[in-house]
């Protein structure tokens, strides 16, 4: 387990919510700050803010080491071969509709295949739903497995020689499931298609290593690893993103601009239209830092460790079902649950009045909720500043609940 | 814990309609169906009412969600049985009043309705409490599907 010296590094922790210390168990939605990123956002914009790429001036300069110095920090931090694979989008719903618009539509045709899973979220099911519409593609699901797991067997059954394009999430936000997406890609690759991963949900928490991975693209999100709102990262192979053409035309991302024909800049300057995010990009370098001052394997140990004594506390509490993968080594760091019969909102409004923020609906994945036969579920999810007193808490306040609830029925 | 106020949000009326719902179901001799949802957290409701001449004749209510929504419309078919629907919709605004904390009209009974106005110190919850009545407004304002 990591120091619990790390909740002195974020300040918004050190307050009380209802009367209440506050225990934040909603990092899968939004992760807190540390000082050091909203020191460094602070420090930009007082002290070296200017747009890139055009000034001559020192602050000109400034920023734009700052931001394309993020870049090489992104590109280390998934051991990209070359800083032209690293895009900065606005997140991962921007990283994965690029790819689905650019690469999607240059490449996908009617009777084409587009395979997904039913444990997605909506940012890596609609894009392709749209592409789908858009091109006569065929929208095919991998099925799961009762625990909430994929199975290479049906991977291999879904994925075909029509398939050109497999988009799959690392880790499951609802079920926690650690998807085997090295396995999988070779698997598309030995159909010839390529590779996308929505890492939204495991940037934050695990070392990500795109070349080991072979993935074709990787997205991830800036906030939900310590960084802004805001900014998020497409990997992409170069020799892909060489043959896309940009989803967005405008100032930045042009080379020479003519009356009726204009050329794109190189890698990865076109698929960068407009002002970019220049803060976000400097304060995500700010949060890769801290993270690996820390380091991914400690923080994946800790949450897999805070995960198993949640899974073991809550199971302890009569009626409480866990959903996904009951075995620790096959999951992240969250509990997806629902308690008898109380709905999660009305969980959720009791912890809250407790000082304790958890997730309550469907969490951005409707089908899945199908899935599991459920409207929607509460769900706690930890990071490396959680620690098991916050969940001591979160079991402490599941009673309260019940108790609460059974009093007034 | 202090339930205080948690007591105010879940009042005994609320969870007595919660149990025990009223005019649960689908009407089958319905003239205005209407399905709606709160995207955010996954919470749904059929709504399908019989509208004759202006007046609300039947209504009834099926759905999923949690205490503070279904309670919300179990109540709201309640209220709205044999008005008009002119009086439903003013109804429905002294609701939304009421939730959002604004003066109401206090010509008007309230009834069981009193006990949701607790609802308007969780904001997060508001939304809940209005679902069922944003499905009836659209009702009888003829937006049936």
């Amino acid at each position: 387990m990591l120091s619990k010296d790390i909740r002195n590094h974020f300040p918004i922790l050190d307050q009380e919510i209802n009367g209440h210390p506050l225990v934040y168990l909603d990092s899968a939605a939004t992760s807190q700050k540390p000082t050091q990123v909203i020191e460094t956002l602070d420090h930009y914009y007082r002290f070296d803010n200017s747009n890139v790429h055009r000034g001559v001036h020192t602050l000109g300069n400034r920023a734009t080491d700052g931001y394309e110095g993020a870049r090489e920090k992104v590109r280390k931090f998934i051991n990209a071969k070359s800083t032209q694979e690293v895009l900065f989008m606005r997140g991962t719903t921007t990283a994965i509709n690029t790819v689905a618009q650019s690469y999607g539509r240059a490449n996908v045709s009617e009777g084409d295949e587009i395979v997904i899973t039913h444990m997605e979220h909506h940012s890596n099911i609609i894009p392709w739903q749209q592409l789908a519409k858009e091109t006569g593609a065929v929208l095919k699901y991998i099925d799961l497995e009762e625990d909430g797991t994929l199975s290479l067997d049906k991977v291999r059954e879904t994925i075909t020689d029509k398939t050109k394009i497999v988009s799959i999430m690392y880790v499951s936000n609802v079920l926690g499931t650690m998807n085997p997406i090295e396995e999988i890609t070779k698997i598309a690759h030995q159909h010839g298609a390529v590779m996308c991963v929505d890492a939204a949900q495991a940037a934050p928490h695990l070392k990500i290593d795109v070349q080991n991975l072979d993935c074709d693209f990787l997205a991830f999100s800036g906030h939900k690893m310590c960084g802004p709102t805001g900014i998020g990262v497409l990997y992409g192979k170069k020799d892909l993103l060489n043959n896309m053409e940009p989803i967005e035309f405008g100032g930045e991302m042009i080379d020479f601009v003519g009356l009726y024909e204009s050329t794109w800049k190189e890698l990865p300057w076109k698929f960068e239209g407009g002002t970019p995010i220049i803060a976000g990009a400097i304060g995500l370098g700010a949060a890769i830092d801290f993270l690996e001052e820390i380091g991914l394997d400690a923080i994946e140990q800790h949450e897999h460790e805070l995960a198993g004594y949640a899974m073991d506390k809550m199971s302890e509490i009569d009626g409480l079902t866990i959903y996904g993968p009951r075995d620790p080594d096959k999951r992240a760091g969250l509990v997806t649950f629902n308690l008898d019969d109380v709905h999660p909102h009305d969980v959720a409004t009791v912890l809250d009045m407790n000082g304790i923020a958890v997730r309550a609906g469907h969490h951005c994945a409707q089908p899945l909720m199908k899935w599991l036969q459920v409207s929607s579920t509460a769900r706690a999810s930890f990071y490396l500043y959680n620690t098991t007193d916050d969940v001591d808490r979160l079991v402490e306040g599941l009673r309260t609940t019940k108790e609460y609830f059974n009093d007034v029925y | 814990m202090s339930t205080n106020k948690l007591d105010q949000l879940y009042r005994s009326v609320i969870m007595e309609h919660y149990k025990h719902p009223k005019n649960k179901g689908v009407l089958e001799n319905g003239n205005v169906t209407i399905d709606m949802n709160n995207p955010t957290c996954g919470d749904v409701i059929r709504l399908t009412m019989n509208v004759e001449d202006d007046i609300v004749k039947d209504v009834k209510f099926e759905g999923e969600g949690c205490s503070i929504s279904m309670a919300s419309a179990s109540m709201m078919t309640q209220m709205i049985k044999g008005k008009t629907t002119e009086e439903a919709v003013k109804l429905a605004h002294t609701f939304s009043d009421m939730m959002l904390g604004k003066d109401m009209d206090e010509s008007i009974d309230l009834d069981d309705l009193e006990a949701l106005s607790g609802v308007a110190q969780f904001p997060a919850r508001i939304k809940c409490a209005t679902l069922s009545w944003k499905a009836m407004e659209k009702g009888v304002s003829g937006e049936s599907q």
